[in-house]
C-alpha cells in the first residue's frame, strides 16, 4: 500500500542535538506534504508523543539520553515508519533488521534524505511483526539485554534485569514481576529468554521464566511436577524439562 | 670480547678454578714423576700460571667451530690437534723452566725428561676441560643476547602499541562536528565558518601530538579546550564546564593526548546522556609526593581529576571501558608502577583521578607558558 505523494503525512523529530534536528527541519521544508508534529530530544518524550500524536513517520537518533533509538522503536510500536539518523555506522544492520525504513548517516545530502523519505512514504501503513520479537531476535550472540522497556500507558519503565524476579506468559504479552509489581508488555516469553543471560533465567515452565537469584528453594508439588519458591514468597509451577534446567543450574552453585 | 677476560670476576673466579689443578699437577710431579716436593712446587705453579692463560685460547676455537653447527668429526679435531699444540707449548714451555731452574735446583732439566707424557697429558686434557668451559660460556652469551634482543623487540611493541592508542580521535565526534556545521550552513554561516575552523584547530593539534612522547601540560590542556569548544557549539547550553588549574603545573609534561579521551568520556557517556546537560570539572595541581615548602618550585608529581555527572538509569557503555583500559595501559607502560589510576562513581558523580610523576621541561621557561 503506497500513500499518495499529496497526502499530508505526520512527522516527528527525534534527537538531542538541535542543531541535528534543524538539518531535518530544513529539509523537509521542500517537502510541503510533510508537516512535522512534534521534535523532541530524549527517548522518553519520544514514546510519549508518539503515543499521544501519533505520527506516521519518525526520524529517530540513536544515541540519546534515557532510551536509546532501538528502545524506542521497540516501545511505540510497528504503525510508525522509523527513518533512523545517526554519526554511527555501526547500528546499520541492526536498523533494517528491526525493519526500520531508511539509516540515514549523519551528514547527508538533500538527495539522500529524499530518498529516505520516499522510502517511507512507501512503507507507510504496512503493519510489520511487533519490533520486540525483532530487537530481541537480534541480538548478538553472548550479549544479553541489560534492561527491560515497558510502556505503562504513556509512562515508560525501565526494569534493569537484576531487579525482574520472573516473567509469565499471558496470550500475546508477558507479564514482569519486578518488585512486587507486575508490568504488562507485548511480547513472546520465547522471545524475552532469548534476549536475557541464560545464566541468570532459567526457563521452568512453558509460561514461566525464572530469575536464579530470585529463587530461595525448589519443592516437589506433586508425583512428577515441583515448585519453586522465590525470596518474596511467590510459588511458581515446574514443568518436568523445567525441573531437569534447573535442577542442573542449582548443581552448579550448590 | 672474550668472555672470561672481558670481566674481571670471571677471571677471578677462573684463577682461583686454577689452584685444584695446579695442586694435582703438583702431586702428580711428586708421586709419579718422582720429584721432591719444593722441585714439584717450582715447577708447577709457574707452569700452572702460564697454562691458564693458554687454556683461554680454547676461545678462539670454540667460537669458530659452533657446537650446533660443526659435524662431530670436525669438533673433534679442531679441539684434539689445538689441545695437542697446546700440551706441546706446555712442554716446551717446562723444558725452559726447568733449564733456567737448573741453577738453583741442580739437575732439573735432567730431572724433567721423563716428565714429558705426564705433563704432556694431563694438558691435553685442561685444555679439553677450558673448551667445555668456553662452549658453556659461549651458550651463556647467546641466551643473554636473546634475552636482550627480546627486550629489546618489548620496547618496540609497546612503543608503537603506545602510538596506535594514543592517536585515536573518535570518528564520531568528526561525524557529528560535520553534521552541524552542515545545520549551521544555512542558519547561521558564520558560526559554520567558526566551527570548522574549531574543529580543524583541533584535529591539527591531534595529528601533531602523535609523533611526541611527552608534551607540556600547557598543551594538552590547550587540545582539550579546543575539543571542548566544539563540543560547545553542538550541545549549547547543555554543557557546562569548570576548570581549577594550579599555577605552574603547566610546565610539566604528560604523554598526549592522556586526558583527552578522558575529557570525551565525560561528554559521551556523561553530558549527551542527560537530558538537561551536565557538567564537567576538571582539576590539575600538585600531586600528594611534594615537599612542604615547595610552593613556589615546580611539582613533583601531578594530580587531575575529570568528574562530571551521568544518568545512573542508563547501563553503563562498552565505549567508556575501553578508553578508560587504553588510559590505564598506556600509564602502565609510560610510568611502570609510579602512577595511580583510580575510577569511581559516587551517585550520579563519575570521577576518574589520576597522579603521575612530574617530568619538566629543561630549557622551557615559566614566563614563556603563563
Amino acid at each position: 500500500m503506497s500513500a499518495e505523494a499529496n497526502t499530508k503525512c505526520r512527522a516527528i523529530i527525534v534527537d538531542d542535538e538541535e542543531l541535528a534536528r534543524q538539518v531535518i527541519r530544513e529539509m523537509l521544508k521542500a517537502h510541503p506534504e510533510v508537516g512535522i508534529a512534534g521534535e523532541c530530544a530524549n527517548g522518553f518524550e519520544a514514546v510519549r508523543m508518539a503515543g499521544e500524536l501519533k505520527p506516521d513517520l519518525l526520524f529517530l537518533d540513536i544515541q540519546m539520553p534515557k532510551l536509546d533509538g532501538f528502545e524506542v522503536l521497540e516501545l511505540i510500536g510497528s504503525e510508525v515508519a522509523i527513518v533512523f539518523v545517526t554519526a554511527h555506522d555501526e547500528h546499520a544492520l541492526r536498523a533494517f533488521e528491526v525493519h526500520a525504513v531508511d539509516y540515514l548517516l549523519k551528514p547527508f545530502t538533500a538527495e539522500r534524505f529524499d530518498a529516505a523519505l520516499e522510502r517511507a512514504k512507501e512503507r507507510m501503513g504496512q503493519r510489520l511483526p511487533a519490533p520486540a520479537e525483532l530487537s530481541a531476535a537480534m541480538r548478538e550472540p553472548g550479549q544479553y539485554a541489560e534492561r527491560i522497556v515497558v510502556k505503562d500507558g504513556t509512562r515508560v519503565q525501565i526494569i534493569p534485569v537484576a531487579k525482574l524476579d520472573y516473567a509469565e506468559a499471558q496470550d500475546d504479552y508477558v507479564a514482569l514481576a519486578s518488585q512486587g509489581k507486575k508490568h504488562l508488555k507485548q511480547q513472546t516469553i520465547s522471545s524475552l529468554e532469548a534476549a536475557l543471560d541464560p545464566n541468570d533465567f532459567v526457563r521452568i515452565h512453558r509460561s514461566y521464566l525464572v530469575n536464579l537469584e530470585q529463587v530461595a528453594r525448589l519443592e516437589p508439588y506433586s508425583k512428577d511436577s515441583h515448585v519453586v519458591i522465590l525470596n518474596d514468597g511467590a510459588r511458581l509451577p515446574v514443568s518436568r524439562a523445567g525441573y531437569a534446567r534447573l535442577k542442573e543450574f542449582l548443581d552448579q552453585q550448590g | 670480547m672474550h668472555p672470561i677476560l672481558g670481566q674481571l670476576r670471571r677471571l677471578g673466579f677462573y684463577v682461583l678454578a686454577w689452584i685444584p689443578l695446579g695442586a694435582i699437577l703438583l702431586y702428580l710431579l711428586a708421586a709419579l714423576g718422582g720429584l721432591s716436593w719444593a722441585r714439584a712446587a717450582v715447577l708447577a705453579i709457574p707452569l700452572c700460571i702460564v697454562y691458564a692463560f693458554i687454556c683461554l685460547s680454547a676461545w678462539y676455537s670454540c667460537r669458530g667451530t659452533p657446537l650446533e653447527t660443526s659435524s662431530f668429526s670436525r669438533l673433534a679435531l679442531t679441539h684434539l690437534s689445538a689441545a695437542v699444540v697446546a700440551g706441546g707449548i706446555w712442554i716446551a714451555v717446562a723444558k725452559g723452566l726447568a733449564f733456567a731452574l737448573s741453577a738453583v735446583f741442580p739437575g732439573l732439566d735432567q730431572q724433567i725428561g721423563k716428565d714429558y707424557p705426564l705433563i704432556f697429558g694431563s694438558g691435553v686434557l685442561l685444555y679439553l676441560l677450558a673448551v667445555a668451559l668456553h662452549y658453556v660460556l659461549l651458550s651463556d652469551q647467546a641466551s643473554h643476547e636473546a634475552e636482550k634482543r627480546e627486550a629489546e623487540a618489548r620496547v618496540l611493541a609497546r612503543d608503537s602499541e603506545l602510538k596506535a592508542l594514543k592517536t585515536q580521535v573518535n570518528p564520531h565526534f568528526i561525524f557529528n562536528c560535520l553534521n552541524s556545521i552542515s545545520a549551521l550552513t544555512t542558519s547561521d554561516s558564520a558560526k559554520a565558518r567558526e566551527m570548522c575552523v574549531l574543529l580543524a584547530d583541533f584535529l591539527r593539534k591531534t595529528l601533531g601530538l602523535g609523533e611526541k612522547a611527552l608534551i607540556p601540560l600547557g598543551e594538552e590542556l590547550a587540545l582539550i579546550r579546543s575539543y571542548l569548544s566544539v563540543e560547545q557549539i553542538r550541545f549549547g547550553a547543555r554543557l557546562k564546564l569548570e576548570e581549577k588549574v594550579e599555577p605552574r603545573v603547566l610546565e610539566c609534561l604528560v604523554p598526549p593526548l592522556l586526558l583527552q579521551p578522558l575529557v570525551e568520556n565525560a561528554v559521551r557517556h556523561g553530558i549527551s546522556n542527560l537530558t538537561e546537560g551536565g557538567w564537567i570539572r576538571i582539576e590539575i595541581g600538585r600531586g600528594s609526593a611534594e615537599r612542604p615548602s615547595s610552593s613556589l618550585s615546580l611539582p613533583l608529581s601531578l594530580s587531575f581529576k575529570i568528574e562530571n555527572n551521568f544518568d545512573p538509569e542508563r547501563p553503563s557503555r562498552k565505549g567508556a571501558s575501553i578508553g578508560l583500559k587504553n588510559v590505564r595501559q598506556r600509564l602502565d607502560t609510560a610510568y611502570g608502577g609510579r602512577a595511580r589510576f583510580d575510577v569511581r562513581t559516587h551517585g550520579d558523580r563519575f570521577v576518574v583521578s589520576l597522579e603521575l610523576p612530574a617530568e619538566k621541561a629543561a630549557e622551557m621557561s615559566a614566563e614563556k607558558l603563563a
